[in-house]
């Protein structure tokens, strides 16, 4: 029988005490230089979007590099983000808007980087079954009978206009409230007419529920459906599995795909603290080697090796929900209502389109969305944004680390951005569930369009 | 208490020879009765599972939480394969690296894999032990120290009053922090989640043991005291000679109120704080909200139950055997 994590230390540390002295990394090393750190702590969330660690651990690529990982589920987003931040883990597969917010102050203090962004979309919408019922009247039908996709808020509207009217509080669960979750609820909510409330952190209101027209609260990811259930909340947004996991539990109907309110939408990264970045570069450079291989298994071939993803996701010690729960959306197809399962090819993107690849854009999208919100609360000139974006968001480790990939031909040059011409902004994007188009080269231009949420100049 | 048992003599109607008849009414109580419980407890338990619908499907039965335990056994062996092969991998890196890199000196790392249940039993059992017995050590001591000491007592007793009723949950938070700032070591020797939870095991498991030691210290026959006095033993000759073993009794019972709550703070602990053991393998299978989940958290029920049970009769034997009057049982 062998003791585990919390002895393991001792037991190395005894084996180690022999030749303790000459462990310093000498100069016939590789190019890359061993890594300075080789035993890892990775924390996660139960959610499917956490299997680039998944891989890179089950297929080896981390020992690979010499890394020896130990990834271990957390019970919610803020003990995650404290695991990093005082070093019970190495890093984490994080909520893109932690490593921003806690750069910037909000919530925690704390210098947090990323140098791999690792996935797009994969998050849904769901309602309880009571408040589809009352949603499907205002929801155009296809000549099949069943709902025309995307469903938009709109439909929603009446619903909640007349709790409203009853006096009833329109509750809904996110995540975390700087998530993705968290912005792609409202985006939806208010891109159909309904106010999901405003922050204003410097009278000490977080809660985000000021003019609110539905109250959005935090719900850990796997509660989402126990909650939903208890009737605590109406709906939520939700990574997977936890809207397919509604529809198999019976108890709840996903509305819209975050592909549909913003096409590939940037998601989850993988952050580190700056000072393990500063300390171990050799090491942070080998787990982003790790991690873009992992990227590049999972889409492989058309999607090609998902079912086995699938099966070592649905593992207890990873996501462990059923493998057909899983494996609905994780193979290229999504069921809303129970039976109507259509085909959505990039619901979870890993590697096409340069997923990984961290862009500033990206960054500076979710600070816009913060600012909408009132969780900055007040106005910052254009330069802020990017360099904000440019402290958190690291494509310089990313490149490092594509760079030597290309060198040991694990990996060829096209399947990158072009280093020598990136500037780390994507196109202006246009695939909005509301129209309206984004150039994170002009934050402040964009925070204008909207009609709900604040403009330059306001403070609440 | 136990040793007066009624007895008729008759069963079922025959008049039995008076060993016999002994005999036979010990196995009744020792062995039918526990059994015919059981049995109760089972057909109950397996009519009412069948009864409760859950979204993640129906309660488990006995059955079920059969089928989890071979399942989990078997995951374990399955584990223990894959921990040889990271062996055999790591050693060949080892070599390798060796070959290019002379200076290197190879270390071999623990396996990273995933706890099994069996792992988790054991990382509990090893924490829940640490816990209780770091408690033992100071417990026992100020608790001597407030039995010999009505000043003392005055002192401190308001504190105990306080700190007692204080639930793990309320601690955690606290002991998580402090921990996180003291114990920066890079490369600890032990984890911070064993710590944490050894830490808030202690703190909640040490009040009924000062307060039976105390207890116990106080109410030494004055007799005995006496005779201390008129030898004139000194401080510590006194409490060796004469307020231990007296109070042995007192102070075991302490600490078999203090086992039992230790293990129950360390699975809240466990489940709260995520840290390893069997109170994270519940957390974990309750977010899994996979169709095996609601078993294999009823067969950690079964297990943490039958440790706490276990545990609990390890110190009555023990105080049994170091304890000169009989009386403590049951």
């Amino acid at each position: 029988m062998q003791w585990k994590k919390p002895f393991k230390k001792l037991a190395a540390s005894l084996v180690l005490a022999v030749g303790f002295s000459s462990v310093a990394v000498s100069s016939s090393a590789e190019e890359l230089g061993y890594p300075e750190k080789e035993e890892l702590t990775f924390g996660f969330i139960k959610l499917t979007d956490m299997a680039p660690i998944a891989i890179a651990y089950e297929k080896g690529f981390f020992e690979d590099e010499g890394l020896y990982v130990t990834i271990e589920a957390q019970a919610n987003w803020k003990v995650l983000l404290d695991g990093v931040i005082d070093g019970r883990l190495d890093g984490a597969h994080m909520l893109a808007g932690q490593p921003i917010a806690a750069t910037m102050g909000f919530g925690t203090k704390a210098d947090i980087i990323t140098p791999f962004s690792m996935d797009l979309n994969g998050n849904g919408i769901t309602v309880s079954n009571a408040i589809w019922e009352e949603m499907k009247p205002n929801i155009p039908k296809m000549d099949d009978g069943r709902p025309v996709h995307p469903i938009k808020a709109d439909a929603l509207k009446p619903v909640v206009e007349k709790y409203k009217a009853d006096g009833k509080p329109f509750n809904m669960g996110m995540v975390f409230p700087v998530s993705t979750h968290n912005y792609e609820l409202r985006y939806w909510l208010a891109a159909g007419g309904i106010h999901p409330g405003y922050y204003a952190p410097h009278k000490g209101d977080t809660s985000g529920q000021i003019d609110a027209d539905a109250l959005l609260s935090v719900t850990p990811p796997p509660q989402m459906p126990a909650t939903l259930e208890a009737g605590t909340i109406y709906g939520y947004c939700v990574g997977e599995p936890w809207n397919q996991q509604a529809v198999f539990k019976g108890i709840g109907v996903p509305v819209v795909t975050d592909y549909e309110i913003w096409k590939d939408n940037p998601e989850k990264v993988f952050g580190i603290t700056k000072e393990f970045a500063e300390k171990y570069p050799n090491t942070t450079v080998r787990i982003t080697r790790a991690l873009i291989r992992a990227a590049m298994w999972l889409d492989e071939n058309n999607n090609a090796n998902r079912p086995e993803a699938v099966k070592i996701l649905s593992q207890s010690n990873y996501v462990g929900a059923d493998y057909d729960v899983i494996a609905n959306s994780m193979t290229g197809t999504f069921e809303y209502e129970k039976g109507d399962k259509r085909e959505v090819p990039d619901f979870n993107v890993f590697f096409r389109y340069n997923a990984t690849y961290p862009y500033y854009s990206d960054a500076i999208w979710y600070l816009t969305q913060m600012r909408r919100w009132g969780q900055i609360s007040e106005d910052k000139p254009d330069e802020w944004y990017k360099e904000l974006a440019a402290k958190v968001y690291r494509p310089d480790i990313y490149q490092a680390a594509a760079n030597s990939l290309i060198a040991e031909k694990l990996a060829t040059a096209e399947q990158f951005p072009d280093f020598t011409s990136e500037d780390g902004f994507r196109n202006p994007q246009t695939h909005f569930i509301d129209g309206i188009v984004y150039n994170g080269q002009k934050p402040n231009e964009y925070i204008e369009k909207f009609a709900i949420g604040l403009k330059s100049g306001q403070k609440l | 208490m136990n040793t007066t048992t009624v007895n008729t003599g008759k069963f079922y109607g025959f008049r039995l020879p008076q060993p016999s008849r002994l005999w036979l009414s010990n196995v009744t109580r020792l062995v039918a009765l526990p059994l015919i419980g059981i049995l109760v407890f089972l057909l109950l338990w397996s009519f009412t599972a069948q009864k409760i619908d859950t979204s993640l499907g129906k309660f488990p039965g006995p059955a079920a939480v059969m089928e989890q335990f071979e399942a989990l056994y078997d995951e374990h062996q399955r584990s223990r394969e894959k921990e040889q092969a990271f062996y055999e991998r790591q050693e060949k890196r080892n070599a390798e690296r060796v070959a290019k890199d002379p200076n290197y000196t190879p270390k071999i790392r623990a396996y990273t894999g995933k706890e099994t249940f069996l792992d988790q039993i054991i990382t509990s059992l090893v924490t829940v032990m640490s816990g209780f017995l770091l408690a033992v050590a100071i417990a026992i001591p100020l608790g001597i120290a407030i039995g010999l000491s009505k000043t003392l007592n005055s002192a401190i007793n308001p504190i105990i009053q306080i700190f007692k009723p204080v639930s793990p949950l309320a601690w955690l938070p606290l002991v998580t922090m402090v921990v996180s700032a003291l114990y920066t070591s890079p490369d600890p020797v032990v984890a911070k989640s064993f710590l944490n939870s050894l830490i808030t095991v202690t703190l909640c498991c040490i009040w009924p043991m000062v307060i039976n030691t105390a207890v116990g210290v106080a109410g030494i026959d004055n007799d005995l005291v006496n005779v201390s006095k008129v030898l004139r033993l000194p401080a510590l000759r006194h409490v060796q000679k004469i307020v231990l073993p007296a109070s042995v009794p007192m102070i075991f019972t302490g600490m078999r109120l203090s086992l039992g709550v230790a293990w129950m703070v360390l699975i809240a602990a466990e489940m709260l704080a995520q840290n390893p053991g069997l109170g994270k393998f519940v957390w974990d299978e309750f977010q899994n909200g996979s169709s095996d989940s609601l078993a294999r958290i009823m067969t950690a029920v079964l297990v943490i139950g039958f440790i706490g049970f276990l545990l609990d009769r390890g110190m009555l034997a023990l105080q049994k055997l170091v304890s000169w009057d009989n009386s403590a049982s049951q």
